[in-house]
């Protein structure tokens, strides 16, 4: 009985391979195994390849395997691209329509099955539910019931009509039969049954977007960008339910200044973006951050440079975020690892922006924001709003009139109370210039190093809760050190390694600003070795550790930035590698 | 009840003297009281460039933003509470410039918002350079041998747009300024007020006189229409963009606001953030 096992769907883009993954990893989701979905896909809409790799595990996953037991194509390209990742004895299950063949280096190794998909599935009504067919014969493959995707079926087209759900389960079941008429058996590749349990199955973004609504969110504007616009959509349908309202703006620039506008106005908004939108948004950045307007920007990491690779996986904008806008502001970078880290990453970004008044950046990765993953259940006794120092009614009725509030009262903290449009007795100045208390644009010596100073130091070197974890060995030869996404990857191979008998320590960085200095250090000072694994050319994280003064004797950094994660086996290979080279 | 004197506040503009922009600042202010508005419920947002020092010179809750960027950020002031009065302000670099496109943008989103353009035909604050509605030939510091690009004009792109209140004023005429922002607030929807407003230090072609002998004004044509939007896109045409008063006006298209599914009447400061149980749980139920 396998305790995990790995299957991707492949074939040309707009063929419903997305669909395909998404039935079989809900299906198995809802029987209660845990699931870790990563898409392929390219930058165009129809034709190219793209592929869908599920892995289906009695234990909570947070990284693609390292191998694949099933490989299922709906053309010939599927099987060249992807044939190398099978393990010895893995399966490809391929449409018989176009003949599949195994490229040479794989012959021998894996077993090559022809079915007649798209032929059976005109067969039971039309060709598009040729991926009906091919979840069939992975049930039979994998020892599973033919009916085990029906209930998803039921929630996918059970309001549509009964007919089409009776259609598909039709050729789930004639695929069934199909493998089986094929008179070969799969012992090796059943399944050990799953624990009771009924998380949830989402990606990144979505879990950003309902932790948001369920943080008070109300307004969002945003522009459509890969891989965030999951963001705007998941609002688009859910914020009229409390009243709210999204705005898909002119652009990115629109979209953070009237993020300004309503967060100055008293509604909790945010923005989403991917990193050439986040450039856009430089200037209102600053402008939030002179400001002191709570804004909340999410930010899903792609491939740059530039326009770069929209759909693949890179960590390039740590820089930006960090030093990002021209000048100086204060501002709270949260780097979520998983899906469940999201959602309460988005409750505690509305809190910190209003309490500290600034702008919050949640920076998430394309692989966190789009690979869908098993979640635990959200508590919303978890949620817990905190609006921040706002001023009070009596401070209000204090203000004589004519006498304006002192909205940026230089206070012992650096935060001062807010009040909003519509407020009798707060009136005030608000610019982007430098200001007094009231709002008025001063450029006096003076009085521009307290306002500085009263921006900058509200978080007075402290880290966040929880800006850090830990786990592995607490005196480890080899301390590694993620953000992000990579926590799946790194938190396998540390497992491994461990297993192996080497004494492995697992840091990951779960904010960057304000950077957690002190915590990482102390990890630091109780390992011989440290390495760094970031998705990105130049080692943003390695360096920024560098930036805030940390140090060790034996710190290096490794990275990947083909535009896919990384893998649990190339950082358990880099490590065995690096463990010799530092012994001798 | 508020009166004109309360939206005034002791803060010395640092506008040039005889900065037409003086008269924007008192019609705004007259506008506002004679509407009965108190300070506290106004809303004024502005751009950079002199024009967008207003915000600082009225009594009511001001934000002066980034460069251009005016219309996005009252916009959102608007979304968060649909019943403060959204005044957004800024000269014709700010707003025919660098914030064209946002222009565009939200006389189609056609929010409630109040715009009132400065447009001096040039930039004041950096110093002479040419701007988006300078005349082609104009000359200036960045213009020596005379602008070869056309100018801008914002009443045909607001009228092609969609606008559903267009009007232009001049900083000679107060009274008449007066009533046209007024209107503009008045108006349910996007209001455009364009006012000519002399820059007497750097503009040496467009003064008051130069105005006072081109500008046209729409009282002169009693059988005209400003419920038509083709007729009144001929005027502008006919007038090659000087003309004076209420331009046009369309009382029936719906505002953004009220397009919006289960958009509440109450700012978004005063109802409950807090998710009731029943939906977190449907919500969460999708997931599953």
């Amino acid at each position: 009985m396998l305790q995990e096992l790995s299957w991707k769907v492949g074939g040309q883009q707009g063929e419903g391979i997305d669909s395909t993954g998404k039935t079989f990893a809900t299906s198995l989701n809802r029987m209660g195994y845990y699931i870790y979905s990563y898409r392929h896909f390219s930058s165009r809409i129809k034709g190219g390849h793209t592929n869908d790799k599920v892995r289906v595990s009695t234990t909570q996953k947070h990284s693609s395997a390292d191998y694949l037991d099933i490989l299922v194509a709906f053309d010939q390209e599927t099987i060249d691209l992807n044939a190398y990742e099978l393990r010895k004895g893995g399966v490809v299950i391929g449409d018989a329509k176009f003949n599949p063949v195994l490229p040479e280096n794989t012959a021998g190794d894996v077993l090559l099955f022809a079915i007649p998909f798209t032929k059976i599935a005109e067969q039971n009504g039309a060709a598009i539910m040729k991926n009906m067919v091919a979840l069939g014969a992975t049930a039979f493959v994998m020892g599973l019931s033919p009916d085990f995707c029906t209930p998803v079926l039921q929630s996918l087209f059970g309001r549509k009509s009964q007919k089409i759900v009776e259609q598909n389960q039709a050729a789930v079941l004639a695929g069934y039969e199909a493998m089986k008429a094929q008179n070969v058996s799969f012992p090796d590749f059943a399944l050990a049954p799953p624990t009771p349990s009924d998380h949830l199955l989402m990606i990144g973004n979505d879990a950003v977007a309902f932790g948001a609504i369920a943080a008070g969110v109300r307004v969002m504007p945003a522009y459509p960008i890969t891989p965030a616009s999951d963001v705007m959509e998941y609002l688009i349908k859910k914020l009229p339910k409390v009243g709210g309202v999204v705005v898909q703006t002119e652009d990115e620039i629109a979209a953070l200044n009237m993020t300004i506008g309503a967060s100055y106005a008293g509604a909790r908004t945010l923005t989403a973006t991917s990193g050439p939108g986040f450039s856009l948004m430089m200037e209102a950045l600053g402008l939030a951050g002179m400001t002191e307007q709570p804004v909340v920007i999410v930010d899903t990491q792609r491939g740059g440079p530039s326009t770069g690779l929209p759909t693949k996986h890179e960590q390039s904008d740590m820089y930006q975020a960090m030093f990002g806008t021209h000048g100086e502001i204060q501002k709270i970078v949260l780097t979520p690892a998983t899906a469940e880290e999201c959602f309460y990453a988005a409750v505690n970004a509305f809190n910190y922006a209003e309490i500290y008044q600034c702008p919050v950046i949640i920076m998430t990765d394309l692989a966190l924001s789009l690979a869908s993953q098993s979640v635990e259940k959200f508590s919303l006794d978890q949620v817990k709003i905190d609006r921040g120092l706002l001023a009070t009614q009596e401070q209000l009725a204090q203000i004589g009139p004519g006498q304006l509030f002192k909205r940026f009262e230089r206070t012992e903290n650096g935060v001062s109370p807010r009040v909003f449009p519509g407020q009798k007795g707060g009136i005030h100045h608000v610019t982007g210039v430098e200001h007094n208390e009231i709002g008025r644009p001063d450029e006096g010596t003076a009085n521009h190093v307290q306002m500085m100073k009263k921006r900058l130091n509200k978080f007075e070197g402290s880290e966040l809760p929880n800006s850090t974890s830990y786990e592995g060995d607490q005196h480890p030869d080899v301390l590694l050190i993620g953000v992000g996404s990579s926590i799946g990857p790194i938190s396998e191979a540390t497992v491994r390694l461990r297993k192996h008998g080497v004494r492995v320590g697992h840091a990951h960085v779960h904010v960057i600003s304000p950077f957690p200095v002190a915590s990482l250090q102390s990890y630091m000072d109780r390992a011989k070795q440290v390495i760094v694994f970031e998705s990105n050319a130049t080692g943003q994280l390695y360096h920024l550790m560098q930036f805030f003064g940390l140090k060790h004797s034996e710190f290096s950094s490794q990275l990947k930035f083909d535009g896919t994660p990384f893998l649990p086996k190339e950082i358990e290979a880099h490590v065995k590698g690096s463990m010799i080279a530092w012994q001798r | 009840m508020a009166t004109v004197k309360e939206f005034r506040n002791n803060v010395r503009p640092n506008w040039c003297p005889g900065c037409g922009d003086f008269a924007v600042q008192a019609s705004m202010q007259r506008a506002l009281g004679n509407l009965n508005l108190e300070p506290e419920n106004v809303a004024l947002i502005s751009g950079i460039g002199c024009s967008g020092r207003i915000s600082g010179y009225l009594n009511v809750y001001g934000f002066h933003g980034v460069h251009g960027r005016s219309l996005p950020i009252a916009q959102g002031v608007k979304l968060a509470n649909r019943n403060l009065t959204v005044l957004a302000s800024g000269g014709d670099g700010d707003g025919f410039g660098i914030g064209l496109g946002h222009f565009m943008h939200a006389v189609r989103r056609n929010m409630d918002i109040t715009y009132v353009v400065m447009d001096n035909q040039i930039y004041g604050l950096t110093k002479g350079q040419h701007s988006p509605t300078s005349a082609f030939g104009f000359k200036a510091k960045t213009t020596p041998a005379g602008n070869i690009e056309n100018a801008v004009s914002p009443l045909q792109i607001a009228l092609s747009a969609g606008i559903t209140y267009l009007a232009q004023g001049f900083s000679s005429d107060v009274n008449q300024l007066t009533e046209l922002i007024q209107g503009g607030i008045e108006h349910k929807g996007f209001s455009l007020i364009n006012v000519f407003s002399p820059c007497v230090t750097y503009n040496k072609v467009n003064t008051y006189e130069w105005f006072k002998e081109h500008t046209v004004s729409l009282d002169q044509f009693p059988d005209y229409d400003p419920t038509n939007r083709a007729a009144a896109i001929a005027k502008v045409m006919e007038t090659d963009g000087l003309c004076t008063g209420l331009i046009f006006k369309d009382d029936k298209k719906p505002v953004f606001e009220d397009l919006l599914q289960n958009y509440p009447q109450e700012a978004y400061l005063n109802t409950k953030l807090e998710m009731d149980q029943g939906l977190f749980d449907e919500l969460m139920k999708e997931f599953a």
